[in-house]
């Protein structure tokens, strides 16, 4: 039982981390919490000044290897915004196959590779490799299909390599799409195992309501494109973008902060489902509610559960795409539409699987980068989970200093932060006093 | 070496040559099981200060990059670079050419004294490279090929010949005949022409073979209307850190 605690990050250059949580309280009063950012800043907007039109997709593709598939549409979306790119209805549904197959591949790392040792208290998923081989063999596989999409249809699993601004290089193949469709369909039957391992995970109960942001569009779940809206009750159009969005630069954090309506907002998965459900496949709703699912949701660490819904959506959804390409018939013709480069400004917003993510470009008329603004999905959770923690912690302090570190800890991986962070999140040392 | 202690390491870059060893699937439990993996940011909470070998990401971007480079090279006996930033600097070496200062300014304004930024550098400036898994990301099975022949007591083989040869053998159609600009015949192999192969433009990820002939691809270039310069842009992508060493003529 603690009513002074002082949890102060220990910078040792040996400790590999890449966020640390400093956490002050005297007398049960929080004096001081931050979740501090030193990960080594970037600089892709400096990056991208001066590059060619084709290149942008390319150089923030390398932002993150995890959501790769994501930054590289945002980034093409905001040059074929910028040169008024009108692409066919085939280059749209493999763009969205493509960012399904991203979302199984990360949702599925997070839920069961870096999430679920948590809820079973233990350090990694190497120890279940030992107790549930069965487990780890069904995260694997699932894992590797949404690896596979991505692989067929862009010629790589990580920073993809036939995606360009206004199409593909090289199509996949109608026997690419086939093999693609078995073995979507051969992952229902590990669904069902997994939602009975995903049952017995005891889930925290913490609640705090906050702005949801996400984008959302008439045709479907949202993950590709459409509007920007809130459950404060605003819907912009993605250009408009900073109207609403403000960035600022903190002292303890190379990743910027954001807001919109409130002191903070959450980007990811949660808003999604709790913004967008009514648009998750039928199959998709079942699951979310045997797993306890229930929107509004406002747990945090219901994060990991509302990922796995969207594995089974996508799962579903993949396999309406690829059934609607095929019935049209694979037009190899049709891989690419005419680019052509004139000055101007170009936002592109995607869903990533861990959140809304917004390139916004200008170029001139030789088709070169002037000014590039990127707003990462991370960066914007930032601010809500510091806000979640300063209420986590006072309501948890009777517990010994390693459960609310341990608590801390998997509040903040909740939210999926970019892996590198994930698993080393808090380098802490706890000095009672 | 039997069972070596390997440890996985993440310097500046974007974690996808860890996820890579993440994305090893179906080989992935054959090789955590041949290995002892004492370290591994992406995937592990445990954390060890013994092993014999370091396999490193990322670029030296920081002076808590130097750091931890310097920490690792003390301990690791075999430093494997993996990843293009790791072993050329890769796409974060682009600061370098805008100009880190300049680029502190540009993203984060007035507050830029807040943020701790260095000139790019590959890590073979402050520790001794064993061996690199050129790429961005380079192929899993190269990662898996290096780490086997550590095992076997061999000495990994990594091809010292261009893309072109990879390309050629594949009986793919040159990209300079679809108009496309392609590093192929100086850019180092090793990726089985992944590129150029789906039609897209080989950006030489893994750096330029040791003795390029630049001779040779002037003249091929001159066939196709394009000059030195009209590639070297290209050609920063990767390797703003790099000198290319040109042959004369």
């Amino acid at each position: 039982m603690a009513t002074n605690l002082n949890i102060e990050v220990t910078p040792l250059p040996r400790v590999e981390g890449h966020g640390d949580l400093v956490l002050d309280v005297k007398n049960k009063k929080i004096e001081k919490l931050q979740m501090r950012i030193p990960e080594s800043p970037r600089f892709f907007e400096a990056m991208l000044v001066g590059r060619n039109y084709m290149e942008p997709s390319h150089i923030t593709s390398r932002i993150c290897g995890i959501c790769s598939v994501a930054h590289t549409f945002t980034s093409t979306q905001a040059t074929e915004n910028a040169f008024g790119v009108k692409l066919n209805k085939q280059i749209i549904k493999l763009r969205k196959l493509v960012n399904h197959g991203e979302y199984i591949q990360s949702n599925s790392l997070h839920v069961f590779f870096l999430a679920a040792p948590d809820f079973l208290g233990i350090g990694s998923v190497l120890p279940l490799l030992e107790t549930n081989p069965a487990v780890v063999n069904i995260a694997v596989k699932v894992k590797k299909i949404g690896n596979e999409i991505v692989r067929i249809i862009c010629g790589r699993a990580v920073h993809p390599l036939t995606t360009v601004v206004g199409g593909f290089t090289k199509l996949p193949t109608e026997e690419g799409l086939l093999k693609l469709r078995e073995m979507l369909v051969s992952l229902y039957p590990d669904v069902e195992t997994s939602v009975s391992v995903l049952k017995t995970l005891k889930i925290p109960d913490f609640e705090r309501e906050t702005e949801y942001i996400c984008l959302r569009n008439n045709e479907d779940y949202a993950l590709y494109d459409g509007d920007i809206v809130s459950s404060d009750g605003w819907t912009i159009k993605p250009i408009d973008y900073l109207s609403r969005i403000k960035e600022k630069v903190v002292k303890h954090s190379t990743g910027k902060h954001c807001t919109a309506s409130r002191d903070s907002y959450m980007v990811g998965a949660l808003s999604r489902v709790n913004n967008n459900y009514s648009q998750l496949s039928d199959n998709a709703k079942t699951y979310a509610q045997e797993l306890g699912l229930k929107i509004p949701c406002y747990n945090t660490y219901m994060i990991s559960i509302a990922q796995f819904v969207e594995i089974v959506h996508c799962v579903d959804d993949s396999i309406r795409l690829i059934d609607e390409i095929l019935a049209f018939g694979l037009d190899e013709d049709k891989f690419m539409v005419p680019v052509k480069v004139k000055a101007g400004r170009g936002v592109g917003a995607v869903e990533a699987p861990r959140g809304l993510l917004i390139h916004d470009y200008t170029y001139d008329e030789a088709g070169k980068v002037t000014k590039a603004n990127l707003i990462i999905p991370t960066n914007m959770n930032y601010a809500n989970i510091e806000l979640d923690l300063a209420q986590l912690v006072p309501a948890i302090m009777e517990k010994t200093e390693d459960e609310i570190r341990l608590a801390c800890e998997m509040l903040i991986r909740a939210y999926d932060p970019c892996i590198s962070c994930s698993t080393h999140m808090l380098n802490v040392e706890f000095v009672n006093k | 070496m039997s069972k070596p202690k390997v440890g996985v390491f993440g310097l500046t870059g974007c974690g996808g040559c860890q996820l890579e060893i993440l994305n090893l699937e179906d080989q992935l439990i054959d090789f955590i099981s041949a290995v002892d993996i004492v370290n591994f940011t992406e995937a592990i909470s445990e954390q060890s200060d013994t092993y014999e070998v370091a396999l490193i990401e990322g670029s030296v971007s920081t002076t808590h990059d130097i750091e931890r480079l310097e920490h690792i090279g003390k301990i690791a006996k075999i430093i494997i670079a993996v990843g293009a930033c790791s072993g050329t600097g890769g796409l974060n070496c682009l600061k370098n050419l805008y100009g880190t200062e300049k680029a502190k300014e540009l993203v984060y304004g007035d507050k830029k004294g807040w943020i701790e930024a260095i000139d790019t550098k590959p890590i073979s400036e402050y520790v001794k490279v064993d061996y690199y898994a050129r790429g961005c990301p380079p192929t899993r099975s190269e990662i898996v090929d290096i780490v086997s022949a550590l095992i076997m007591g061999k000495v990994p083989e990594i091809p010292s010949y261009p893309v072109c040869v990879e390309c050629k053998r594949l009986g793919n159609t040159c990209l300079y005949e679809f108009g496309i600009k392609c590093m192929g015949p100086v850019a180092r192999a090793g990726c089985n022409a992944r590129c150029p192969s789906v039609k897209s433009s080989c950006v030489a990820c893994r750096g330029s073979i040791d003795d390029p002939n630049v001779n040779a691809q002037k003249d091929l270039l001159s066939q196709y209307g394009l000059t030195v310069e009209d590639i070297m842009e290209g050609f920063n992508l990767y390797n703003a850190c790099v000198k290319i060493v040109q042959k004369s003529k």
